[in-house]
């Protein structure tokens, strides 16, 4: 199915055992189908990022790890241990809520202390652990508030320290960071990512803020109507996208309908009625000449200039129809001839730059391996 | 008082002091107006209970320094205006030297104080696995089990203490299938016995009991009982760490509700319980109706009042404890 040939496809090579093997997990809600088949994988260590649109099923997906769910059908093993059956109080497995749940008649102390206690862990260990962990998450001090004494942020890092005092091998987090302000947002996932590699846990987090599974993931598993679409590393999935669902729903892509006219092992031609030109592609597509197959451009792979290029494949003219200055780059509406706009992205390099203008005639032109070819 | 004190300091607050005259004196209209409405919402409430509460109560309390007399109302009056121009105040404690003087009027105290407690109890115990039980059920069933648990005051309250007459007599129903089935061999005295006044308490008193539970075991947020599973604690016991203390609102309201009923009921003991089942309000209305002793009637009322207020007090206290900590 994966239409790029020799990039983001498993190389069949087995690596060490897998921490998480879920098979063919499926979830029913009455007729709903709301987890469809999901086979994955999550190796000891890693950040494992679940994306996707609201209501696609990640949740889902996370409450079945925890034991919250029982699935319809499949089964998951964590280390090696069929857990499909086993009820969430028996798993080696801790979830951080998105509301955070931390219980209101508790202090913060008692709160984290809470796991240990259920284990029977003798009291001075208890206390001393707990110190530890609130050291851990910058909360000393707090010990005897109550969870509505407390700031968002330091909520949210009580419910992590709840989490984590266990020492789980496997930690879920559902939107860990929902309800943050942007700045605070982007330190505690520097903090997460921190305290992930000094604990040696292995992350499941739930997410639908693609820039924040950017930063954190390892791999990312892009989900949609309880499907896993395509599973990565970031930059597989933002270089090698699947689906044209994948390449839309990371980062913001120019995607053109299109015809393969010539398929060879080592390039392709594709004509594009709305480019109204042919897009030349240096590498091979596995699909049936002349079907229909959609071709993804990102903006920042686009350059823009006031001189014809050198180059003669890729080449297209068009007129600036909008601008928008970012700061760190420009981004540009060009209409094509054709009546099509395609967004374009350039990198704002020097302080005195002379920019383009609107209803300024401009060449843009691409480098052959940029467009990605995705065939559904 | 308060409101009053606010009334004279309170209003001018708002208006700023640099603003231009005109729009100052609009300001201040506008805010003594806003002022005059709030209290006027906030009083009517309190003029209320003044009206139906504070006013009967200062009544009961004049009577209860009264003291009896052949006339109509049986009671001297409490102030007199004497011939030489003296107004007299008159204030007899015997009523309640004589209510705390007497053996059966502090046993009548004290069996009613532990026959409602006993009620509350049994309440308590069976009410709140039927509110959970309600508060879990799905969405449909959830709107029929909470009218069935309303349904029963829509009959008078005499009837349904009527039905229980005729349900546990001797040969009622509850006899008649004892025997059918062999357990008895002749029909057991349920009536007038202070089973059948448990009985009645905890039939009658039941309602108020769980609707308080229902909206406290409603309000709980699951994903709290799940935190818990999550943290490895079993469902028994994350019932009594997180469920209970997160109801505890819900508990003191539904005992405070059927226990200051319970402690001066009439009716079911006067129906239900034998001739020896001594409980002050079956004693209030003795004194009052049989002896026609208004003042010693009285005093009686005010002492369960004062009993009553200090256990709702002493809980508040206890609520208010817990809050802080
Ligand atoms: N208990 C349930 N009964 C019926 N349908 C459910 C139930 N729980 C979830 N669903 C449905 O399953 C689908 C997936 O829900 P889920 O909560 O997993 O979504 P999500 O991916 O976490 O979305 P979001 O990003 O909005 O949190 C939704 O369409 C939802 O309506
Ligand atoms: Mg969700």
């Amino acid at each position: 199915m994966n239409a790029v040939v020799g990039a983001g496809v498993e190389t069949g090579q087995k690596g060490p055992a897998p921490y998480v093997r879920i098979e063919r997990l499926t979830k029913r809600f009455g007729d709903f189908v709301a987890v469809r088949q999901v086979s994955l994988e999550i190796q000891r260590g890693e950040i494992f990022c679940l994306l996707g649109g609201s209501g696609c099923g990640k949740t889902t997906l996370l409450r079945m790890l925890a034991g919250f769910e029982t699935p319809t059908d499949g089964a998951i093993f964590i280390d090696g241990v069929d857990v499909t059956q086993v009820p969430p109080y028996e798993r080696p497995v801790n979830m951080m809520f998105q509301s955070y749940a931390l219980f209101p008649h508790m202090t913060v102390a008692q709160n984290v202390a809470f796991g240990l206690k259920q284990d029977g862990t003798a009291r001075g260990e208890i206390e001393s652990r707990v110190q530890e962990m609130l050291s851990l998450v910058q909360l000393n001090g707090y010990e005897k508030r109550k969870p509505h004494q407390l700031s968002g942020g330091q909520r949210q890092r009580v419910a992590l320290a709840r989490a984590l005092v266990k020492r789980p091998k496997l930690l879920l987090l559902d939107e860990p960071l929902g309800a943050l302000d942007k700045k605070l947002r982007e330190h505690t996932q520097f903090e997460l990512v921190n305290l992930q590699e000094k604990l040696g846990v292995t992350f499941v987090i739930v997410t639908h803020d693609q820039e924040e599974a950017m930063t954190l993931a390892s791999r990312i598993g892009v989900m949609r109507a309880g499907e896993i679409l395509q599973v990565g590393t970031p930059a597989d999935i933002y270089e090698f996208p699947n689906s044209r669902f994948v390449a839309d729903f990371i980062g913001s892509v120019n995607m053109v309908e299109g015809r393969l006219i010539e398929d060879e092992p080592d390039h392709v031609r594709i004509e594009c009625a709305q480019l109204g030109a042919i897009v030349y592609v240096d590498h091979g597509v596995s699909s049936p000449p002349d079907a229909p197959v959609s071709v993804a451009i990102r903006p920042e792979k686009i350059q823009l200039s006031r001189e014809r290029p050198e180059q003669t494949d890729n080449v297209l003219q068009g007129v600036i129809a909008g601008i928008a200055y970012l700061g760190n780059a420009t981004r540009y509406l060009v209409r094509l001839p054709t009546g099509f706009l395609l967004r374009v992205t350039a990198p704002n390099v020097f302080r005195h730059e002379e920019r383009l203008e609107p209803d300024e005639r401009v060449w843009l032109h691409w480098h052959s391996s940029s467009p990605v070819v995705v065939t559904r | 008082m308060a409101a009053l004190a606010l009334l004279l300091t309170g209003g001018g607050d708002a208006v700023s002091v640099s603003a231009p005259a005109g729009t100052r004196l609009a300001g201040r209209f506008a805010a003594i107006r806003g002022a005059l409405g709030r209290r006027a919402v906030i009083a009517l409430p309190y003029a209320w209970l003044a009206v139906f509460f504070l006013v009967p109560f200062l009544i009961v309390l004049k009577i209860a320094f009264s003291n009896i007399q052949l006339s109509m109302p049986p009671v001297e009056p409490v102030m007199v205006w004497t011939a030489d121009h003296v107004l007299q105040l008159r204030l007899h404690f015997s009523n309640f030297t004589f209510v705390f003087g007497d053996e059966l009027y502090l046993a009548a105290f004290v069996n009613s104080l532990q026959v409602a407690g006993v009620s509350t109890l049994f309440a308590l115990l069976i009410g709140y696995p039927m509110a959970y039980g309600i508060a879990r059920a799905p969405g449909a069933w959830r709107n029929i089990l909470f009218l069935l648990v309303v349904l029963p005051f829509f009959t008078s309250f005499l009837l349904r203490v009527y039905a229980w007459m005729g349900l546990l007599g001797r040969s009622g129903p509850i006899n008649a299938l004892l025997m059918q089935l062999g357990i008895i061999h002749e029909p057991v005295q349920l009536l007038q016995t202070d089973f059948a006044v448990y009985l009645g308490m905890v039939y009658s008193y039941l309602p108020f009991m769980v609707l308080p539970l229902y909206s406290a075991i409603e309000k709980l947020d699951l994903t709290l009982l799940e935190a818990a599973a999550d943290l490895g604690c079993r469902p028994a016991k994350a019932f009594f760490m997180i469920t209970l203390p997160l109801t505890k609102e819900g508990i003191f309201a539904g005992c405070l509700l059927v226990f200051i009923p319970a402690v001066g009921e009439y009716v079911i003991p006067a129906l239900l319980g034998g001739p020896d089942t001594l409980m002050i309000g079956r004693v209030v209305w003795d004194e009052f109706f049989g002896n026609r002793d208004w003042p010693v009637a009285s005093a009686l009322a005010i002492v369960l009042l004062v009993i009553l207020a200090g256990f709702v007090l002493l809980l508040q206290r206890v609520q208010a404890q817990e809050g802080e900590a």
